[in-house]
C-alpha cells in the first residue's frame, strides 16, 4: 500500500481542522461516474477548495456547508469501485474511509447500475455505521425503465437512502437532513453486513485478537484482518513498514499506535497463515461473491424494470460515434469545430480587451510621468510587467473562456470515454492504455491538468508513458502561437471567406502531428526505457448525460479558466520585467536581447527558426503564453511589447525579419512538440516523485523537437521553399 | 490454463468472452486470470454466473463494449479471451 503524502495530510487535517472550525467531517465516496462531483458542488457551492490542479475528482477537493448551526466539512474522495482496490486514486479513497474515521460517509450511487454500485455500498457498511446513501441519477434510471424502491432499499441496507437528481438540485435538502441526522446520532442505523460462512467467522474471531495484540487497536481491525487472511500483500507491507500505524490520527495515545517489531509481525503472519490455511485458497473470490450475492438479492428486491418504448437513443448514438466508418471522422470533425468556434469567437473579445487594456497602459504611463517617476521605473512596471500581463489576459482569456466550456460540455456529455474506446487499439499497439486518450483531451486545456488526470490509468508503466507524452498535445497557452501562425501565414494564402476555416484546419493538422508523435514516443518508450506489454485494460462508458449549464459554467470558468489564467498572469508580470530589461539594457551599442539572439541564431536557423524565437522560448519556460509578444518585441527592436496590429501589418513585420512559411511551419511544430512549461514539469515531479522521469520528460520532447524541426526545415529548404 | 482452453475448444458449449458476437448474451463461467486483474474484474461485477452481453466493437475491431450488470464496460479481446462464458441462445 503506497501511502502518499496527501493521505497523511488528510488524517492530520481531520484533527487540526476539526478542532478549529468544523463540527462534523463528511466523506463523499462512490463509483466513478455517479455524479459524485456534482453532489459535492451542489452541497458546498463556492465554499470549496481544490487542493490541486483542475482535473475533476482526481484532484483533492474539500468544502463545507452549514446546516442548523453546525458546520460540516465535506471531502470529495476519488471515485472507487471497491475498498479492495488497487489504483492510486482508489487507495486514497480507501485509506480515508478506513483510517480517518469520518463522522459520516455518504456513498453516491448510480441508480442505473445499482447492483454494481451496491458492491461498494456493502463494503462501506461493513466498516462504518454512519452511512448515508445518495441514490443519484434517478431520472436516468427512469429513462431506462428502472424504478428503485427507495424505502425498501433503506430497510434492506439499514441506513438512510435519499433519492436525488444532483444536477438539478433535486433531493439535496433531504440528503443534508440525513447527513445531519446521522452525524448527530438522531438517526440510528443498523447497517446490513454481507454474509460470510461460519467457518470464516470462527477464523476471524480467532485471529482478530492476535492482530490487535501486535498491531495495536487499529480502526477497522476486522477489515485489516480479513485482508491479511486473504494474503493481501500491500496491507502486509503497510503493517510491516509502519504506514498503516502512521495513517491513524495523531489524537490517539502513543500506546495505541505502537509499531510492532519485526519478530512480532513474523510470528503474527505465520499464525495467520496457519489459521487461514483451510479457507485461504479462494477467500477473496468468496468474499466478493458473497457481497455480490447480497447485492443481487437486494437489487432484485428493490428495482422494478418496466418496458420503455424501444427507442434507446444512447445505443443509437454509440453505434454512430464508434462505427467503423464514422468513428474517426466524427472525432476529427469535433476537434475542428471546437477549434473553429474558439478562433472565430475569440477574435472580437480579444481585440476589445486588448484595446481597453492597452489604453489603460497609456493612462498608467501618464500617471507615472505626472508624478515625475524615473523612466526606468515606468518602463519596468508599465511597459514591462503591466503590458505583459495585459497581453496575456487579452490573448488568453477569450479563447479559454470559449474552449473550456466547450470541452466541459463534451466531458459532461460522456463523449470522452468514447474517444478512448475508439483509439484504444492504437494505444495498445504502442504498449499504452486507451485512457491515455482522455488524459490527452485534458491536455488541450492544460498539460498540468492532463498529467494529473493520468492517475486514472491503473498500470504504473502505462501511466508513466501517458505522463511523459502529454506534452505533445498543445495546451491552451500554446494556442495563441498556433492561431497566429495559422492565420497570418497559412490562412492569408486563401480567400478571406474561408480563412478562419483554413486556420482551424491548420490547427487540426498540427495537432495531429502532436498526436502522431505521442504514438511514436509511447511506442519507443515501450520498447526501451519502459519496456513492457500493455496490461489489463478496462474502460467504463457511462450513459450520455445532458450537460447542466450551471455545472459547465462552474467547472469551466471557476475551476479551469480562472485557475489557468491566474497561473499565466503571475508568471507574465515578472517575465514582462525580464523582457523589458533585455530589450533596454545595452552592452556596447546593442541591447542584451540582440546579443542573446545573435548567440542563439545559428542553432535557431538550423531548425528553421531564428535567435529571437529561441530566446522567446527560453524566457517563456514558465508560461508559453508570452512567446508571441516576446518575438514581436524582438523583431520590432523597440523596447516594449506591442499590441497586435492587423494581419497584414504582422505579416509585413515578420517577413521583414526573413520569416517565411518554413519559419511558420517550424514554429508551429516547435510549439507543439517542445518541452513542457515549468508548471507542468513541477506537476510531473509531484506525480512521479522521480528526478529521472522529470528530467526525461523535458529531454525527450526537446530531442524530438530538434529532430523534427531540423528535418522539416532542411527538407523544405532543399525543395526550394523559404 | 492452456489445458483448460483445449478442453473448452472440444466442448462447444463454452466459449471465451472475446468470441461472443455483438448482440449476443452469455453467462460467465470462469475467470482464467489471477492476481490484480482478477480483483479488478471481480470489483466490476464480472464474476461467475454473471450475465453479460456484447454491445459494440471499437472502429478498429478491438476493444469490445459489454453490458455488465447495467453498466457499459469495454474490454480488450486479449483480456476477454481469458474469461470463459456459456453463450445463451439468441432471442
Amino acid at each position: 500500500m503506497v501511502i502518499r503524502r496527501e493521505d497523511r495530510d488528510y488524517c492530520q487535517e481531520r484533527h487540526e481542522d476539526l478542532e478549529k472550525a468544523h463540527d462534523y467531517l463528511v466523506a463523499l465516496a462512490g463509483n466513478p461516474n455517479t455524479g459524485k462531483s456534482t453532489v459535492f458542488n451542489a452541497l458546498t457551492g463556492l465554499h470549496q477548495h481544490v487542493g490541486n490542479w483542475p482535473g475533476k475528482t482526481v484532484a483533492r477537493a474539500e468544502g463545507s456547508f452549514n446546516y442548523v448551526e453546525k458546520r460540516y466539512k465535506l471531502i470529495d474522495l476519488p471515485g472507487t469501485y471497491s475498498l479492495l482496490a488497487t489504483a492510486t486514486d482508489e487507495e486514497i479513497a480507501r485509506n480515508f474511509l478506513l483510517f480517518s474515521r469520518p463522522d459520516v460517509i455518504v456513498v453516491v450511487v448510480d441508480s442505473t447500475a445499482l447492483e454494481r454500485n451496491l458492491n461498494l455500498v456493502l463494503q462501506v457498511l461493513d466498516i462504518s455505521n454512519n452511512v448515508v446513501i445518495c441514490l443519484n441519477l434517478v431520472d436516468q434510471a427512469a429513462r431506462k425503465g428502472l424504478k428503485v424502491n427507495v424505502k425498501q432499499l433503506s430497510l434492506d441496507l439499514g441506513v438512510p437512502v435519499i433519492a436525488t437528481v444532483a444536477n438539478r438540485g433535486k433531493g439535496l435538502d433531504n440528503l443534508v437532513k440525513a447527513i445531519a441526522g446521522v452525524a448527530s446520532g438522531k438517526i440510528s442505523t443498523s447497517p446490513h453486513h454481507f454474509r460470510l460462512s461460519t467457518e470464516i467467522h470462527e477464523v476471524l474471531d480467532e485471529v482478530i485478537p492476535q492482530v490487535t495484540k501486535v498491531a495495536g487497536d487499529l480502526p477497522n481491525i476486522r477489515w485489516v484482518t480479513m485482508r491479511l487472511l486473504e494474503g493481501d500483500i500491500r496491507i502486509r507491507q503497510a503493517l510491516n513498514n509502519g504506514e498503516l500505524t502512521s495513517l491513524i490520527g495523531t489524537n490517539q495515545d502513543a500506546s495505541v499506535r505502537k509499531q510492532p517489531t519485526e519478530a512480532e509481525l513474523k510470528e503474527l503472519f505465520n499464525r495467520i497463515k496457519t489459521a487461514a490455511s483451510p479457507i485461504q485458497k479462494s477467500l477473496h473470490d468468496y468474499i466478493v461473491s458473497s457481497i455480490y450475492a447480497d447485492a443481487e438479492t437486494i437489487a432484485s428486491n428493490v428495482v422494478t424494470k418496466y418496458e420503455v418504448r424501444k427507442n434507446d437513443l444512447d445505443a443509437k448514438i454509440d453505434r454512430v460515434v464508434t462505427s467503423r466508418l464514422m468513428g474517426f471522422p466524427i472525432m476529427i470533425a469535433i476537434l475542428m469545430v471546437v477549434f473553429w468556434i474558439t478562433i472565430v469567437g475569440a477574435n472580437v473579445p480579444s481585440q476589445f480587451l486588448s484595446d481597453g487594456l492597452f489604453w489603460l497602459e497609456n493612462q498608467f504611463s501618464s500617471v507615472f510621468r505626472w508624478f515625475g517617476a524615473p523612466l526606468w521605473l515606468e518602463g519596468l512596471l508599465v511597459h514591462g510587467a503591466y503590458k505583459s500581463l495585459a497581453w496575456v489576459v487579452s490573448v488568453m482569456l477569450p479563447p479559454m473562456a470559449i474552449f473550456f466550456p466547450l470541452f466541459t460540455i463534451l466531458e459532461d456529455l460522456g463523449y470522452l470515454p468514447r474517444i478512448a474506446f475508439n483509439m484504444d487499439r492504437l494505444f495498445k499497439r504502442t504498449g499504452a492504455d486507451g485512457k491515455q486518450a482522455i488524459t490527452m483531451c485534458m491536455g488541450f486545456g492544460c498539460n498540468a491538468a492532463g498529467v494529473i488526470s493520468c492517475r486514472s490509468i491503473t498500470s504504473p508503466r502505462e501511466r508513466l508513458i501517458a505522463i511523459l507524452t502529454n506534452n505533445f498535445v498543445p495546451c491552451n497557452g500554446r494556442w495563441p502561437t498556433l492561431i497566429l501562425m495559422a492565420t497570418v501565414f497559412v490562412a492569408t494564402a486563401f480567400p478571406p471567406a474561408v480563412s478562419s476555416l483554413t486556420a482551424s484546419f491548420t490547427m487540426v493538422a498540427v495537432t495531429l502531428v502532436g498526436i502522431a508523435m505521442t504514438f511514436v514516443v509511447s511506442s519507443l518508450l515501450s520498447r526501451t526505457l519502459l519496456k513492457g506489454e500493455s496490461s489489463f485494460f478496462v474502460l467504463e462508458m457511462p450513459s450520455y448525460r445532458r450537460p447542466q449549464l450551471s455545472r459547465v459554467l462552474y467547472t469551466s470558468v471557476i475551476d479551469r479558466t480562472i485557475k489557468v489564467l491566474y497561473r499565466a498572469v503571475i508568471w507574465a508580470a515578472p517575465a514582462g520585467v525580464l523582457i523589458w530589461i533585455l530589450g533596454n539594457v545595452q552592452i556596447g551599442s546593442e541591447t542584451l536581447m540582440t546579443h542573446a539572439a545573435a548567440m542563439l541564431s545559428p542553432v535557431g536557423l538550423l531548425i528553421g527558426l531564428d535567435g529571437i524565437i529561441l530566446l522567446a522560448y527560453i524566457i517563456a519556460i514558465p508560461a508559453n503564453e508570452i512567446i508571441i509578444p516576446t518575438i514581436i518585441m524582438g523583431y520590432m527592436g523597440t523596447s516594449t511589447m506591442t499590441e497586435l496590429g492587423s494581419t497584414a501589418e504582422l505579416h509585413a513585420l515578420f517577413a521583414a525579419q526573413g520569416f517565411t512559411v518554413v519559419t511558420a511551419i517550424c514554429l508551429m511544430l516547435f510549439s507543439v512538440l517542445h518541452y513542457p512549461c515549468a508548471t507542468t514539469t513541477h506537476t510531473i515531479w509531484k506525480e512521479t516523485r522521480s528526478a529521472k522521469w522529470t528530467v526525461l520528460s523535458n529531454l525527450i520532447p526537446l530531442a524530438v523537437t530538434f529532430l523534427v524541426c531540423f528535418s522539416v526545415a532542411q527538407s523544405l529548404r532543399a525543395l526550394g521553399f523559404g | 490454463m492452456d489445458q483448460m482452453k483445449l478442453q473448452l475448444s472440444k466442448n462447444s458449449e463454452y466459449k471465451t468472452l472475446a468470441e461472443i458476437k455483438v448482440g449476443q448474451r452469455a453467462i460467465v463461467v470462469r475467470l482464467l486470470v489471477e492476481g490484480l486483474t482478477r480483483r479488478r474484474l471481480l470489483d466490476l461485477g464480472l464474476l461467475p454466473r454473471t450475465e453479460v452481453r456484447a454491445l459494440m466493437k471499437s472502429p478498429m475491431g478491438d476493444p469490445t463494449a459489454y453490458d455488465i450488470r447495467g453498466s457499459m464496460l469495454a474490454l480488450r479481446s486479449e483480456d476477454a479471451s481469458k474469461i470463459i462464458v456459456k453463450p445463451l441462445p439468441l432471442r
